[in-house]
């Protein structure tokens, strides 16, 4: 048996790590749909045994890793129109039953990217609005409020330094109070009823945290 | 009833200027490509295209927008790596576009192909993409209003049909062509192959004749398949 090496609390978690994390956090038996970027890794971090079963929203239940060479059919993608393969077991539907899925309740977890999240949970990843840039949405708001489970993959910092939990979003949001955790390099957060609560973190102590973040934690 | 019809031209004709034409494929898998290089060829102007994206590369949808014969897209996701003749189009103010959730996309276009007047969806509430929509708080649950999409065309790409019109589709490539071809008032379908009645499993059928007009059959790869997997 393999055994994978466990986290160092003393340093912050790189890519990998948070996507490994993550994947250790989904019940065996979910049904789960990955976003496109950071999450994507998260299935090779899935174990089989798990009998966990990816959802892709352009029509496919028991999605497989990507395709290369050979076995790429341009008719079987994934929603990042990446050429993927099926499992056995796997099912194609049409567009309306593959949002009744997550609208209707029956998808357990998914796991987002985001610009930012706030407090209440809050998402934002969709569009930055920036006068320039054209929108685009696909299925991040549907997947935002129909999962049982959002989880946001991120780092918790930007490229300037500044926190990416935050009290209030300032980009234009997906979904309101939708995410349940967040898995950053620093740390992961439980967005509950009564606020955040910090479940660990790494290579930063929580007073640290809660002073860089400007937020009071609530108990786990 | 279903005509199957001997070229794309043909299957596209009538199509008139200002028609709102349904156009199927997630990127480019199952996008109909022959299809829209015959809306092309008929020139047929001020279109209203509703799609998941806004075109690939330089071929099908992209193609049909660098002509010029799109006044509107409604679409989910226009912005990809190789979307770079809509967003040139768009930029340039040549083009609308109305952005709409992929799962309420599908889902006006299924509600028009059912009948249903409009529905409450929980989808955008509280985004920009819900403002200035009616809203309802249903057993403690924040909705918005939404309203059909409906069709005059739908073109769309399947994978085998019978001469009947029922179809079967071939993997993620099914997407959007099942609620298309109930949404709209004529439905233009090219397939890869034709059989005769009773050459299909009618268990296996996934869009039942009773929605298809017409069909054409078309061989060949399609030149999607070169872009494979980009954007």
């Amino acid at each position: 048996m393999i055994t994978q090496p466990a986290f160092d609390s003393t340093r912050p978690l790189g890519r990998d790590d948070v996507a490994r994390l993550a994947a250790t956090d989904i019940p065996p038996g979910s049904y789960v749909n990955l976003g496109i970027g950071l999450p994507t890794g998260v299935a090779d971090f899935l174990k089989p045994d798990i009998g966990v079963t990816l959802h892709t929203e352009n029509g496919m239940l028991g999605m497989g890793p990507q395709a290369y060479d050979d076995d790429i059919d341009p008719d079987l993608i994934n929603a990042g129109k990446v050429p993927v393969t099926e499992t056995a077991g796997a099912s194609y539907f049409h567009a309306a039953d593959s949002f009744a899925m997550m609208r209707g309740g029956h998808l357990d977890v998914c796991v987002l990217g985001a610009f930012q999240v706030s407090f209440r949970g809050d998402l934002a990843n969709w569009h930055t609005g920036a006068a320039d840039a054209i929108p685009a949405v696909g299925g991040a708001m549907d997947l935002a409020i129909g999962a049982r489970n959002v989880f946001v993959l991120m780092t918790l910092f930007g490229k300037d330094g500044s926190p990416k939990l935050v009290r209030k979003c300032s980009y234009p949001l997906t979904a309101v109070a939708c995410v349940s955790r967040v898995y950053t390099d620093y740390g992961v957060f439980m967005i509950t009823d009564h606020g955040v609560a910090v479940r660990e973190t790494y290579g930063i102590d929580q007073r640290d945290l809660a002073e860089r973040l400007e937020i009071t934690f609530h108990d786990a | 009833m279903a005509t199957v019809v001997p070229d794309a031209d043909q299957a596209v004709s009538g199509i008139q200027d200002g028609s709102t034409v349904l156009i199927g494929g997630f990127g480019p898998a199952g996008q109909p490509v022959e299809l829209i290089d015959a809306l092309i060829r008929s020139d047929v102007r001020d279109l209203t295209v509703v799609s998941n994206n806004a075109g690939n590369g330089r071929v099908g949808l992209a193609a049909l927008l660098a002509n010029g014969q799109v006044r509107k897209i409604i679409c989910s996701f226009p912005r990809q790596a190789d979307s770079y003749v809509f967003d040139e189009l768009y930029r340039a103010g040549k083009v609308a576009l109305e952005l709409v959730p992929q799962g309420n996309l599908a889902e006006r276009m299924r509600a028009a192909g059912a009948g249903i007047g409009a529905f409450y969806s929980p989808t955008g509430v509280g985004t920009p993409l819900a403002e200035g929509k009616e809203r309802r708080t249903i057993d403690g649950r924040d909705y918005v209003l939404e309203y059909p999409i409906k069709g005059d065309v739908a073109l769309i790409k399947a994978f085998r049909a019978d001469t009947l019109g029922n179809l079967v589709y071939r993997k993620t490539a099914r997407n959007f062509g099942p609620v298309m071809a109930t949404a709209a008032e004529t439905t233009v379908v090219q397939v890869s192959e034709i059989v005769e009645p009773g050459g299909l499993d009618p268990e296996a059928v996934i869009t039942p004749g009773i929605f298809v007009d017409r069909m054409v059959k078309i061989a060949g790869v399609s030149p999607l398949a070169a872009i494979g997997a980009a954007g």
